[in-house]
C-alpha cells in the first residue's frame, strides 16, 4: 500500500502526451517540477505556486489541473497532456491569429484550460467560458483577445461536428 | 519544491488508513491525511507544515461515493468540489462550493479538505450546518456516524488518527428553498468578505456565515431574530449583528467596518430573497 517512501527515490511511469516516460521521483516532488526539470517539458510555467495564476495548468484525465498543486506520484496511472502535446493544433493557431499573446508567459496555461473546456463542453455558453477562464491570469493582454481565441476554437469544434 | 521528504501511502479502505496512521504515529512520526492535497502542498512548500507520512484518502471507495441512498444523500469526503457542482445532489452545496477558489482548483480541492482546512473560511461547511448533516468518521476501533453539530466547535474536532469518511444529508433538506451569496473584495474569485447561506425549513429561515468572524458558524440566536417577521427588516439585522459569536474580522481583505457594512447588505438581500420565497 505504500506507494513511495521518504528515503529512496523511486522510478515511476508517467503517461504524457500519449508517451510513457520513466521518472525518478521523491514522494514530495511536484508534477510541475518533474515535467520541467526531468522531462524538459518547460511549457507549464511556474508562477504563484499556490493555484492562483494558472500558468502551470496541464490536463489530467481530461480535466485542467494546476501542476503546482499536484504531487507527481498522484499523476501515476493518469493521462497527462501538456502544451507540448498541442503543437500545431487549431487551438495554438487560434491564439496566434487572435493576437491573444503578448509576453506569452500565461499562454500555455490558458491554452490547456481552453483545450479541456472545448473537449468537455464544445457548446459552452458565455457563463461557462467565463467560469473556466477565471482560473488563469494574464498581466499583459486585456483578456478580450483571449476570449476571442476561446470562442474561435469552440466555433471550430461546432463546425467539425457532423450535421444532425 | 517541498523541502522535506515523506512516505506516501494510498490505502484502499478506511480501516487500512487508520491502521497506517496508528502505526506511524506509534513510531513517533508526524502523520497527515491528504485529500485534494492543495492545502498540504501550499503549506509544505512554504515550510509552514511538515509531515513524515502522508496518507492519501482518494483511493478509498467510501470517500469518493456521491449518491442518493434511500432517503439520504451521501457525499464522500474525497469528492472534488467540481463533482459536487456537476452532479448537484444537494443544490445549496453545489451553489456554495461553486464560489470556492477557481474552476481549475476545484478539480483538486475536495469537500473533506475544505471542511477540515486550517484556513478560517471553510465555506463548504455552511450547507452542512444548515441541513443538520451527519458525519461518518473512521476511528481507531470502528466507523461511527455522528451529528455534525456534535463535532463542530469552531472547527471539526477529531481525535488524532480519525478522519471524515462521508457527509450524510437527509434528502428532504436538499429540496428546500435556499440562497447563498458570497461577497469578495474585488474579483469573482477570492476569499469571502462575507458569505451568507440560508435554507428555509417550514416557516423558519436558517442562516450560516463565513468570512464574518474567525470561523464559519450557524447561530440559533441570530436565526430567531432574523425570522421574527413582526420586526422591520433593518431592526432584525441590527439586533442579529449584536449576537455575533465573536468580533468581526479585520484584515488585509477588509476592515471590520467594511465587513459589517457588507454583512448587513448581504443579510438584507438574503432576507428579501428568502421571504419572497413564501
Ligand atoms: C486557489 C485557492 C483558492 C481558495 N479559495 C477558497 C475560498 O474561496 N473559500 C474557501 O473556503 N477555501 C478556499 N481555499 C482553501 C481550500 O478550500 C482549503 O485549503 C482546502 O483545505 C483544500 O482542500 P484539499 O482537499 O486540497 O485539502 P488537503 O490539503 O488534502 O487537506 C487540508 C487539511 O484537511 C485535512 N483533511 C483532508 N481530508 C480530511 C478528512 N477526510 N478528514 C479529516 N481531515 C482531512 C488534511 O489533513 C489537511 O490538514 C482555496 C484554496 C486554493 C488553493
Ligand atoms: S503556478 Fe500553479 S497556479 Fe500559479
Ligand atoms: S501575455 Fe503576458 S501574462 Fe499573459
Amino acid at each position: 500500500m505504500i506507494v513511495s517512501n521518504a528515503t529512496d527515490k523511486t522510478v515511476k511511469k508517467l503517461l504524457i502526451n500519449g508517451q510513457s516516460h520513466d521518472v525518478v521521483i521523491r514522494s514530495a516532488d511536484l508534477l510541475l517540477d518533474t515535467l520541467r526539470s526531468q522531462l524538459g517539458l518547460t511549457g507549464a510555467k511556474p508562477g504563484c505556486g499556490n493555484g492562483d495564476c494558472g500558468a502551470c495548468a496541464v490536463v489530467v484525465d481530461g480535466k485542467p489541473m494546476h501542476s503546482c498543486l499536484s504531487l507527481t506520484i498522484e499523476a501515476v496511472g493518469k493521462s497527462i497532456t501538456t502544451i507540448e502535446g498541442l503543437q500545431d493544433s487549431p487551438i495554438q493557431k487560434a491564439f496566434i491569429e487572435n493576437w491573444a499573446i503578448q509576453c506569452g508567459y500565461c499562454t500555455p496555461g490558458f491554452i490547456m484550460n481552453c483545450y479541456a473546456l472545448s473537449e468537455t463542453y464544445p457548446d459552452a455558453d458565455d457563463e461557462t467560458i467565463e467560469e473556466w477562464m477565471q482560473s488563469n491570469l494574464c498581466r499583459c493582454t486585456g483578456y478580450q483577445e483571449i476570449k476571442e481565441a476561446v470562442k474561435t476554437i469552440l466555433q471550430i469544434k461546432k463546425d467539425q461536428r457532423p450535421a444532425q | 519544491m517541498i523541502p522535506f521528504n515523506f512516505d506516501y501511502y494510498k490505502p484502499s479502505t478506511a480501516y487500512e488508513a487508520v491502521a497506517t496512521y496508528q502505526m506511524a504515529a506509534d513510531a513517533g512520526k508526524e502523520v497527515l491525511y491528504y485529500s485534494g492535497g492543495t492545502e498540504f502542498i501550499t503549506f509544505a512548500r512554504t515550510n509552514q507544515l511538515k509531515a513524515d507520512v502522508v496518507i492519501d484518502l482518494k483511493s478509498i471507495p467510501e470517500c469518493t461515493v456521491l449518491e442518493q441512498n434511500g432517503s439520504e444523500c451521501v457525499i464522500g469526503s474525497a469528492v472534488s468540489l467540481n463533482e459536487l457542482v456537476t452532479f448537484n445532489l444537494f443544490p445549496l452545496l453545489g451553489e456554495t462550493v461553486k464560489r470556492i477558489a477557481d474552476h481549475t482548483s476545484r478539480n483538486k480541492i475536495t469537500i473533506g479538505g475544505n471542511v477540515n482546512s486550517r484556513l478560517i473560511y471553510r465555506e463548504g461547511l455552511l450547507p452542512f450546518l444548515l441541513a443538520d448533516a451527519k458525519v461518518k468518521i473512521a476511528r481507531k476501533e470502528k466507523e461511527e456516524i455522528v451529528p455534525l453539530a456534535d463535532l463542530y466547535k469552531q472547527e471539526i474536532t477529531l481525535e488524532p488518527g480519525s478522519f471524515v469518511v462521508q457527509f450524510i444529508v437527509d434528502h428532504a433538506y436538499t429540496t428546500l428553498p435556499f440562497s447563498t451569496l458570497k461577497k469578495t473584495r474585488m474579483s469573482q474569485v477570492g476569499y469571502p468578505i462575507v458569505t451568507v447561506s440560508a435554507l428555509k425549513k417550514d416557516q423558519d429561515i436558517r442562516f450560516a456565515f463565513s468570512g464574518v468572524c474567525q470561523y464559519p458558524f450557524r447561530s440559533f440566536e441570530m436565526e430567531k431574530i432574523l425570522s421574527d417577521g413582526t420586526m422591520p427588516e433593518q431592526d432584525r439585522i441590527e439586533q442579529a449583528l449584536s449576537k455575533l459569536p465573536g468580533p468581526i474580522l479585520h484584515d488585509s481583505y477588509a476592515s471590520a467596518g467594511y465587513r459589517e457594512f457588507v454583512f448587513k447588505n448581504t443579510l438584507a438581500d438574503t432576507l428579501q430573497m428568502m421571504e419572497g420565497n413564501q
